[in-house]
């Protein structure tokens, strides 16, 4: 979509980013985002007009640093900065930061171990304060506060000694080299010590109900199970606002929301976007900007390796090979999906092109399973040692589109004598113990491996992750490979973008041939504005739409 | 009358106990629970969760966690949302207005047409018009409300552009007419299953008091049949339905969730499914009691008011 609607003029810099994130990638000194940029139009006088973006869940947890889901992301990229953003093509830009830390310009020691950031030293608060070193040494050592009820902690773990050097100068050493930590900071908004670092329980503060933030929009006011209303800080040290007020409407029905986007109540469609069977029609809309953009997360059959079934890699083999990926694709996910091979976005620099394609063969899923020596019993369903092919698959329930393919797929594999029977449960069931504590055959599951973006994927893949064996993380299938581990420990190391590219493409080579899930499509999302609403572009980097509300304006 | 209600007020003091205990049991049992939303964040391990578990006082035992609830609640404190962590009684209160807005119109619309059509229907039996409104009456009760809903807002929002496709006002209007504008396809589209079992009433109790002797002896007296109608048969066929309106008051205060949904109506029914969604704990139980304590209070005070007008009751 940015094709089509992008000027000439950001096409330039568009492209710059490209280069320099395939050149450089993280590390690079990208232009400065909040810098007014030279190819900015002349904006308008101030900030004018509304624009109301559309949610079909509500977001409640204004406190950037409590446990939050992504939902709630839209709200603290426009009121909150963070040290460093993440733009569409997955390059670093400073935000809070002067520049992104790397070991090229001496940000980052070379053990990896101690950091130096250098800060901006004209952001201020909503309230008038200025931004200082004091309120990044107060949220890194919030997020670790046992009594906070802090959001994810992974890296912020190994933070230690945190010093303020000066007013615009922080350091700190980390216990181990931790490389995505700089990718983790894009999502670590910065919270301010003169208003949080007086509350004696920061779970309960005034302040998580009506936030301060340095960021483009101020706190307006919030309607609750409504609307929340931000309007422009017109004092914002960085790019923008050009809009005035910025409206987040929570409309709980998906038709619903896709209805005021027709009707025009709603200006941006963001999350969960417009359903894919509207897609069709919801191109032909006039006045309407309607675009298929490519998300983060990899729609797959997890299978639980755990379980006697999965752990010969023939089986996986044969099932993936009786995976008619396309036809599930075109048919029932009305073309909405890319199909791929890896967990690794395509819009990551780390993506791994090369791997081998997937066929659809029935002929050859029997085959394999021939073979390897899985012969069908009396009932057809094949059996090895006293181990049937026979297996449950569960997701959420009161998804059609995910039921439609089970049912697909049930039909598929019994084709080449392998049973699967459908037990879906409610979310909150589905995805809790029953999820996390391998407690599933296998799941049709949407799955995010990067963390803010970064291919680190060792909460998925590693064997210290399996928490139903004690482990500490999500790798939910319970896959253990001696070598990805290995691979993994070493590119967390890394701050090298090539080495890491080497890394990780291993990585998915093994994970390719291993096949602990099925890759069925990378997700991919229907996003609608109306037409006339400039600076909007979307970020599979992040998990909102409205990451950068400060660029949006109104065409005049 | 003090045993009398002192006793009332005792068992009502008791269902709330067993209603509290039964909804803390089953909400609960239902695996889950509040953290299952981070399940399927990358980020989130299960440390994570642990520790937020330990935070929330989720890993204490069941019963540790209703009676440290129900001591809270007894000395006032409703708790606080696990999601947004406002109190519990802010988060009912914010929603309270929307669903009166909606639920007060609608049931006063209901109740009117309602109860013109029933007497209408009753005086006119089998004619024409009661025929209609008794076809009326079964296809508004068989046709789901979000269905009307959704033909509502293809007619008149999408199609004819006279009314609003949905919420309660328009941002950053908050003039009466702007309300009322938002109103008239939400509160309509809700009433319309209210007028259908309103007129039903209505009809039934109308026929009820035309076939009784006092009317048979104002006719003999010689009043007119409109003087009989609106003095003695529609005051005595009210009856009946006071009391029936009386049990339909928790329902306003505790909201419509289909229409709700649809219209995107910041009410009651809202706050519910979602608080449930997410297994926010103390929203969803503060909900719970609060409807509990407004069905108890409604019942009580009809009992009174039959006590009070029935002596036979009060003795038994």
């Amino acid at each position: 979509m940015t094709k089509n609607s992008s000027t000439t003029s950001n096409y330039s810099r568009r492209e710059a980013l490209r280069l320099m994130a395939i050149g450089g990638a993280a590390g690079l000194i990208a232009p400065n985002l909040l810098g007014k940029p030279a190819f900015a139009k002349t904006p308008p006088a101030g900030p004018a007009g509304r624009v109301v973006v559309g949610l079909s869940q509500e977001p409640t947890v204004f406190n950037p640093l409590m446990a939050h889901i992504e939902v709630d992301d839209a709200i603290h990229f426009s009121v909150f900065d963070a040290l460093v953003r993440m733009d569409p093509q997955g390059g670093l830009h400073p935000n809070l930061a002067a520049e992104v830390p790397s070991q090229k310009n001496g940000g980052i020691s070379e053990d990896g171990l101690n950091w130096r950031i250098r800060l901006r030293d004209n952001a201020r608060w909503h309230d008038g304060e200025p931004f200082t070193a004091e309120d990044v040494k107060f949220t890194l050592e919030l997020i670790t506060n046992p009594k906070f009820r802090a959001w994810r902690t992974s890296g912020h773990s190994l933070v230690q000694d945190i010093t303020v050097v000066s007013p615009t100068e922080i350091t700190w050493r980390m216990k181990e080299a931790f490389a995505p930590y700089l990718s983790f900071l894009a999502e670590t908004f910065i919270v301010p010590k003169h208003i949080l670092g007086k509350e004696a329980d920061p779970n309960t503060a005034a302040f998580n109900q009506a936030p301060v933030g340095t960021g483009a929009f101020k706190w307006g006011q919030r309607v609750a199970g409504d609307h929340i209303e931000l309007v422009a800080n017109p004092e914002y040290a960085g790019e923008g606002p050009y809009v005035e007020q910025l409206i987040f409407k929570y409309i709980p029905d998906m038709t619903v929301l896709y209805t005021q986007f027709k009707s025009g109540d709603v200006d941006l469609v963001d999350q969960s976007f417009i359903t894919a069977d509207h897609y069709t029609e919801a191109r032909e809309l006039p006045d309407r900007v309607v675009t298929l953009e490519t998300g983060a997360s990899l729609e797959s059959i997890y299978l639980n390796l755990g379980r006697p079934q999965f752990k010969d890699l023939a089986v996986r083999q044969a099932l993936y090979a009786a995976l008619d990926r396309k036809a599930i694709v075109d048919t029932i996910y009305y073309g909405v999906g890319t199909l791929t091979e890896t967990f690794m976005p395509k819009e990551s620099y780390y993506y791994d092109p090369n791997l081998p394609v997937q066929e659809f063969n029935l002929d050859r899923a029997r085959q394999i399973l021939d073979e390897a020596g899985w012969v069908p019993g009396p009932d057809g369903i094949r059996a090895k040692d006293g181990v049937r092919l026979s297996f449950s698959n569960s997701t959420t329930s009161g998804n059609n589109l995910r039921e439609q393919t089970q049912q697909f797929l049930q039909q598929t594999f019994a084709e080449i004598g392998v049973e699967m029977t459908i037990s879906n449960l409610p979310a909150a069931v589905m995805w809790g113990e029953f999820w996390l504590k391998s407690q599933f055959d296998t799941a049709m599951v949407g799955v995010t491996y990067l963390i803010a973006a970064d291919p680190d994927a060792t909460n998925r893949l590693h064997t210290k992750a399996i928490a139903a064996q004690g482990g500490h993380g999500s790798n939910t299938g319970q896959y253990s490979n001696p070598e990805v581990d290995a691979l993994l420990e070493k590119g967390a190391r890394s701050f090298d973008p090539e080495e890491r590219r080497a890394i990780y493409n291993r990585v998915q080579e093994v994970v390719r041939h291993d096949l602990p899930f099925l890759p069925l499509f990378a997700y991919s999302i229907v996003l609608g504005r109306k037409k006339g609403l400039d600076g909007f572009e979307p970020n599979a980097n992040t998990r909102t739409a409205s990451w950068n509300a400060a660029a949006w304006k109104w065409k005049a | 009358m003090r045993g009398f209600l002192l006793n009332r007020l005792l068992q009502s003091l008791v269902l709330l106990v067993i209603v509290s205990i039964i909804g803390f049991g089953i909400l609960n049992l239902l695996p889950g629970g509040p953290l299952a939303q981070f399940g399927l964040d990358p980020g989130m391990t299960q440390q994570d969760i642990e520790r937020l578990k330990g935070l929330l006082g989720l890993d204490r035992p069941i019963w540790i966690q209703y009676l440290d609830w129900a001591w809270r609640l007894v000395r006032g404190d409703w708790g606080h949302s696990f999601r947004d962590g406002a109190p519990v009684l802010d988060v009912i209160g914010s929603h309270l207005f929307a669903t009166l807005l909606l639920m007060g119109s609608s049931t006063v619309i209901a109740i009117s047409i309602g109860a013109w059509i029933g007497i209408r229907g009753a005086t006119r039996r089998y004619s024409l018009f009661d025929y209609l409104a008794t076809v009326g009456a079964m296809v508004a009760l068989s046709v789901p409300t979000f269905w009307f809903g959704l033909v509502g807002i293809y007619v008149f929002s999408l199609k004819l552009g006279w009314l609003p496709a949905g919420n309660m006002s328009e941002i950053g209007d908050a003039s009466i007419l702007g309300y009322l504008h938002h109103l008239i396809l939400p509160s309509i589209v809700l009433s319309l299953v209210h007028v259908a079992i309103w007129s039903r009433y209505m009809r039934t109790a109308t026929l009820d008091a035309i076939s009784q002797d006092f009317v048979k002896t104002a006719r003999a007296k010689g009043l007119s049949e409109r003087r009989i109608l609106m003095k003695h048969v529609v005051g005595n066929a009210l009856l009946p339905m006071i009391t029936l309106a009386g049990m339909q008051l928790p329902s306003v205060l505790t909201g419509a969730l289909v229409t709700e949904t649809v219209f995107t109506w910041p009410g009651m029914g809202r706050l519910f499914l979602d608080s449930l969604g997410y297994s926010d704990y103390p929203v969803v139980m503060g909900l719970l009691m609060f409807s509990a304590i407004l069905v108890l209070l409604g019942n009580l005070i009809a009992d009174i008011v039959v006590a009070i007008v029935d002596p036979r009751i009060r003795l038994a």
